[in-house]
């Protein structure tokens, strides 16, 4: 019989092996799922896992493949403070949305002056402002009304994306748009536009703010009082109590980092990738990066690999709806499975499993 | 606008067509809740059963048949769930956003050929004598099937938990597992019973959604019932006759932005659209009563 | 052997790394009160899990009354006729009293007539208890009376209980044993399982001795010293604590005037007008049932829970709107009672956990806020070094420690960084002999080196042993602290709250 028995501390190897474990695991049933679909396995795998980093039309799928990255990451990393600490933000995906309609709500407020130096910085702040905002509203609830946080990020999510469908049909609605839905497009206006940093690479700010993120929330975890509080609250909340953490007030700071990181990462997206104001705008980065966030072991180098590796099943799920047909839910399946392998991995981190001789019942 | 266009016993009567799919969900999530699970994957489940209903019962041409197969589509996903929470020890907030996650992928691949599909009738039954009622008759007693399941639902597990001995042990179970174990009581067999008891209840509501609400099936259609039902729950104080209460104010909200919609109020779609959501994050915080179930979301290990 | 109920041969039970019982062997009389004794970690709880179906023996076989006994669960074991009050972990707060008494038992009546019965036996056994109350209101020794009944009304042949009577003042001590003695004349059977070793010569009339898993010997506690047989428990000789002489009276240090404070939570318990000053040099002992405020009291006074600012004060400054790391500046540190995830945090290393109290007074952050793990580090490993605590390393996680070290590294963590005011809440409490021996030592060595120390513990042999002054907290008031030299387990009692409203038993024997 086999029986489970808890190891006296957390093994370091499967901490870093379970992620790699799941992938792999993920990629086997994930192959027998497209079998049943009627499709080879393996050229399925191979088109999502392998051709956009080194297949033949990889010059065109790597900067694509940055740009995703690059939000992913960015919203991980703030979501990974707080899972961390066991503040459960789960509505990035509005926070997202609505740091996009601040960022894009400055540069049209502005249009069509030119000042780059005064615009681009102002639309960075006011993204942020915007999804710390929108995340305060569960985080100043928890706080005073102890009311769940995850219910109430997530129904704001909804309310954002009515909110986006709204300035996409209203305020922020392009005058010369002949009645179409949808913002001027960004891409078009000089001071605002976030565009490739180097031309073809995909390298916008977005990303070097997402690289610039990986770095300081590394040091701030391993190094900083901060990221120990924060460890500590999530693993034990009365011993964090009695250390003289001020739960409150991590709860909010955790709230505000995720909701600021979630809303820069939609105001990079919709003035550069993405480029206006619209009602298919956000396309799930903000849950996406929850699994981010999970594969990669809520920790910054991880998140950064991770997402990576997420940006390659979306670049080459698309590839495969292309030339296999792939249904384009067979991807976000694929990235469900991802997570549930991993949560289901992640035992043997905290426990081995023995075999016992089976006992008489 | 032209209010008098809303017609008052129409409005209660789709109230209470409005409030069943969170209803079944709810109730379902209740006694999960109650055994002291917390599955955040009700979304999943629901859209899971709403796909799911929808192929069985296009392909039978049954509608009964097609809920049937909802509630076994919402319970092989909960399954997943009771494996890894109970059997893996995976952490259940992380592991519902997963389950809610990787049936909305689910749901879609399953449902991609029925974007077309119409669903069978489900008729509704006119209940003799009472239903000729004036007033209360077309209000109360001229629905479908499901509308009363759901209510016999909500009624049935408010008297198992109130009166019957098993009800006592899950409850028992969800207070405090530890205890609940010392005295022999079997806490993992019980939660997964009421895991997939909840699977099946957010299958069925799900289902109702796709068969009955709209019907027809769209990815994504289910947009936020399941974390409704969840947040209903809380509201509820993990009782099922507050949980009656929540479900219908809900229904009520949502049937009344839709008629106020209809009705050309000023006040533009999007946000008449919204308030559903942000009255339950009202209802949340002004209302919430009860204590929950003391070893709720907490993982079960028997060590020594 | 008509008269033996139950008999135990040869069981074993293994855990990987450790043996909890070896070849362990005793039988126990119709009628008899028996007694289990050992240290922590002896091997009790898993023998008498073994008993009540919870755990399986490797090898080994039990008969009951003859026939063989192999209850597969606490069901099994219940219809046989064992009954069991457990020492924690049974009852559940949100169900009422009847509720929790149908939990235990196999055929509960319906529930009308099982209040019914519930008050007839708890009038018969003087354990007054009403089935309707909410048990997470109940105190904690009204909580095991609704184990006994739970037990009673079942009629059991076996009557386990372990450690019953931590939670009782001595008056309520004396009335549960009129009650087993009692049912031991009605002819049922009690294990007892005990550390006290004065309450089992008062009570029982054979005695089983367990030491690391296997029975090192047997006796008859009437006709044995309370010494032997703790030498035999423990197997060496024990260190008592020595207690420095006083000089003289220090300053007051520590005052808490009026503190008052509602309950945390819902079934907290709410602390009462207290006023107490401690005196640099001096060791006050506060003993009290659990669940009398005592956690309240420690997160008052270490800033977990906030009072108003004049409630506490330390040399004279108000303190008692500070947070927890304000006043560990100050010099005032506390040990809570719960070691994994109160006062330690189980899955840190002690690296970690000696940063969570430490990063203050042992500058183990800089003005930045960033950590000196380096200096975090040998704080840790001198704590290790200096309290002897028994570790790999200081990376290893707080939870692989046995509950003796990782109390001593809590205790010496506090003790290191010199407080001028230390408060410890249960310092022994699930710790072997020998290192709450030296626990015992370490906190009169700070007392003697000028610090003012508060002692809350339930262990009265413990408080009368360490403490200069005795104060008794119950249902959230301090009584007037008394010297504690020469004070009487009688006096003691009624200052713990006396017989609350327990009554002796009507049944006659």
């Amino acid at each position: 019989m086999l029986t489970l028995e808890k190891r006296p501390q957390p093994s370091q190897a499967w901490t870093y092996l379970a992620p790699l474990v799941a992938v792999v695991v993920t990629m086997i049933v994930g192959g027998a799922v497209f079998a049943m679909l009627g499709k080879p396995p393996l050229e399925s795998i191979r088109t999502i896992f392998w051709d956009p980093l080194f297949g033949e039309f990889a010059a065109f799928d790597r900067p694509e493949l940055v740009k995703k990255a690059g939000p992913l990451v960015l919203i991980a990393l703030g979501l990974s403070f707080g899972f961390r600490a066991g503040i459960w933000n789960i509505g990035a995906e509005g926070q997202y949305i609505m740091g996009a309609i601040f960022g894009a709500g400055i540069a049209l407020a502005f249009y069509p002056m030119e000042a780059r130096w005064l615009i681009f910085p102002l639309m960075i702040i006011a993204g942020m402002v915007g999804g710390m905002l929108w995340a305060m509203i569960p985080g100043l609830l928890k706080v005073k009304f102890k009311t769940n946080e995850i219910l109430v990020s997530l129904m704001l999510v909804y309310v954002a994306d009515f909110m986006l469908d709204s300035m996409s049909l209203g305020l922020l609605r392009n005058p010369e748009g002949h009645g179409f839905p949808g913002s001027r497009n960004l891409q078009q206006y000089a001071s605002a536009y976030n565009g490739d940093l180097i031309a073809g690479t995909g390298l916008h700010w977005g990303v070097i703010a997402a690289l610039f993120a990986v770095v300081v929330s590394y040091i701030a975890l391993s190094r900083h009082i901060f990221g120990f509080n924060v460890r500590l609250a999530g693993q034990s909340p009365r011993a964090a109590a009695f250390s003289g953490v001020n739960a409150n007030r991590l709860v909010l700071v955790c709230m505000g980092i995720s909701g600021a990181l979630a809303g820069a990462a939609g105001m990079f997206e919709v003035a550069g990738p993405s480029g206006q104001i619209l009602s298919s705008f956000n396309v799930g980065y903000g849950f996406t990066a929850i699994i981010v966030a999970f594969l990669g072991r809520l920790h910054p180098i991880g998140i950064l690999l991770a997402g990576c590796l997420m940006a390659l099943t979306y670049i080459g799920g698309e590839t495969a709806q292309l030339t296999l047909g792939l249904p384009r839910s067979a991807v976000q399946l694929f990235q469900g499975m991802l997570l549930f392998f991993l949560l289901a991995v992640d035992l043997f981190t905290n426990f081995r499993i023995r075999l016992t001789a089976k006992e008489a019942a | 606008m032209d209010l008098s266009a809303i017609n008052p016993i129409l409005l209660l009567a789709s109230l209470m067509v409005a409030a069943t799919p969170i209803m079944l969900a709810a109730i379902g999530e209740l006694v999960v809740e109650r055994a002291g699970v917390l599955n955040l994957g009700v979304e999943g489940m629901m859209i899971t059963g709403a796909a799911c209903g929808m192929i069985f019962a296009y392909n039978t041409g049954n509608a009964w048949l097609g809920f049937a197969g909802a509630a076994a589509g919402g319970m092989a996903l909960s399954f997943l769930f009771a494996i890894l929470t109970q059997y893996f020890l995976s952490n259940q907030v992380a592991t519902g956003l997963a389950l809610t996650l990787f049936g909305l992928g689910l749901s879609a691949l399953l449902g991609q050929n029925y974007a077309e599909a119409r669903p069978p009738a489900f008729p509704k039954m006119d209940i003799p004598i009472l239903s000729d009622i004036p007033v209360l008759g077309p209000i109360a007693f001229n629905h479908d099937p499901m509308v009363y399941v759901g209510l016999i639902l909500v009624a049935g597990v408010w008297a198992f938990l109130k009166f019957s001995r098993a009800g006592l042990v899950l409850r028992a179970v969800g207070e405090n597992h530890e205890a609940a174990h010392a005295l022999g009581y079997h806490v993992i067999r019980i939660r997964i019973l009421a895991i997939l008891f909840g699977g099946a209840c957010a299958g069925l509501g799900g289902a109702y959604i796709s068969l009955v609400r709209v019907p027809q099936w769209t990815e994504g259609m289910t947009a936020g019932a399941g974390w409704i039902a969840l947040a209903i729950v809380v509201f509820a104080g993990w009782k099922p006759v507050r949980l009656l209460l929540g479900a219908y104010l809900f229904g009520g909200v949502t049937v009344l932005q839709l008629n106020l919609q209809a009705a050309g109020l000023a006040i533009p779609v999007e946000y008449l659209s919204m308030s559903p959501y942000i009255a339950t994050i009202l209802v949340l915080v002004i209302l919430s009563a009860g204590r929950a179930p003391g070893s709720l979301g907490k993982t079960f290990h028997a060590s020594r | 052997m008509t008269d033996t109920l139950l008999e135990l041969s040869g069981l074993t039970k293994a855990y990987p790394g450790v043996v909890a019982n070896s070849d362990v062997s005793f039988s126990i009389k119709k009628g008899e009160v028996h007694a289990l004794l050992g240290e922590n970690g002896a091997g009790k709880s898993t023998l008498v899990k073994t008993i009540y179906g919870l755990v399986k023996p490797d090898t080994g076989t039990m008969t009951l009354e003859g026939a063989s006994f192999q209850p597969s669960e606490p069901r099994a074991a219940r219809a046989s006729g064992i009954a069991m009050v457990f020492q924690h972990f049974s009852l559940f707060d949100a169900l009422n009293v009847a509720e929790n008494i149908a939990l235990g038992m196999e055929n509960p009546p319906k529930m009308g007539d099982l209040a019914r019965r519930i008050r007839e036996v708890s009038e018969t056994y003087g354990l007054p208890l009403d089935p309707d109350r909410v048990v997470g209101d109940l105190s904690a020794g009204e909580r095991q009376r609704v184990e006994i009944i739970r037990c009673l009304l079942q009629d059991p042949k076996l009557l386990i209980m372990d450690e019953p009577t931590s939670v009782l003042t001595p008056q309520e001590v004396e009335i549960l044993f009129e009650t087993l003695r009692k049912l031991r004349a009605e002819g049922t059977s009690i294990l007892y399982i005990s550390h006290k070793l004065e309450e089992i010569r008062a009570l029982c009339e054979h005695a089983t001795i367990l030491r690391l898993g296997k029975v090192v010997g047997t006796c008859d506690p009437r006709e044995t010293s309370a010494r032997d047989m703790a030498e035999m428990m423990v197997g060496a000789t024990l260190h008592v604590p020595e207690k420095a002489d006083k000089a003289q009276e220090g300053d007051v240090v520590l005052a808490i005037s009026g503190l008052s404070a509602p309950a945390p939570h819902q079934f907290g318990t709410a602390l009462k007008d207290i006023s107490v000053e401690v005196r640099a040099g001096e060791v006050l002992g506060i003993g009290g049932v659990a669940g009398n405020g005592q956690d309240e009291l420690v997160a008052a006074l270490s800033g977990e829970m906030k009072t108003k600012p004049g409630m506490i004060s330390f040399k004279g400054n108000s303190v008692g709107h500070l947070p927890p790391n304000a006043r560990r500046k100050a010099g005032i540190a506390a040990a809570p009672e719960e070691r994994n995830g109160h006062a330690a945090a189980p899955d840190m290393s002690l690296v970690e956990n000696a940063v969570l109290t430490g990063a203050v007074r042992m500058e183990l952050t800089d003005d930045r806020g960033f950590v000196r793990w380096a200096k975090a580090k040998d704080f840790a490993e001198q704590v290790i070094e200096t309290f002897d605590v028994r570790t790999p390393g200081s990376h290893v996680a707080a939870r692989a420690l046995s509950g003796g070290n990782l109390q001593k590294f809590v205790i010496g963590r506090e003790i290191m960084q010199r407080p001028e005011v230390l408060i410890i809440n249960q310092p022994t409490w699930g710790v072997d002999a020998a290192a709450a021996a030296s626990i015992r030592q370490a906190i009169l060595d700070e007392a003697a080196e000028g610090a003012a120390v508060i002692v809350i513990s339930q262990d009265l042999d413990e408080l009368m042993e360490i403490s200069d002054r005795f104060a008794a907290l119950n249902e959230g008031r301090l009584s007037a602290p008394r010297p504690a030299k020469g004070l009487t387990i009688k006096e003691i009692g009624l200052m713990l709250g006396g017989a609350h409203d327990m009554e002796v038993a009507h049944v006659d024997a």
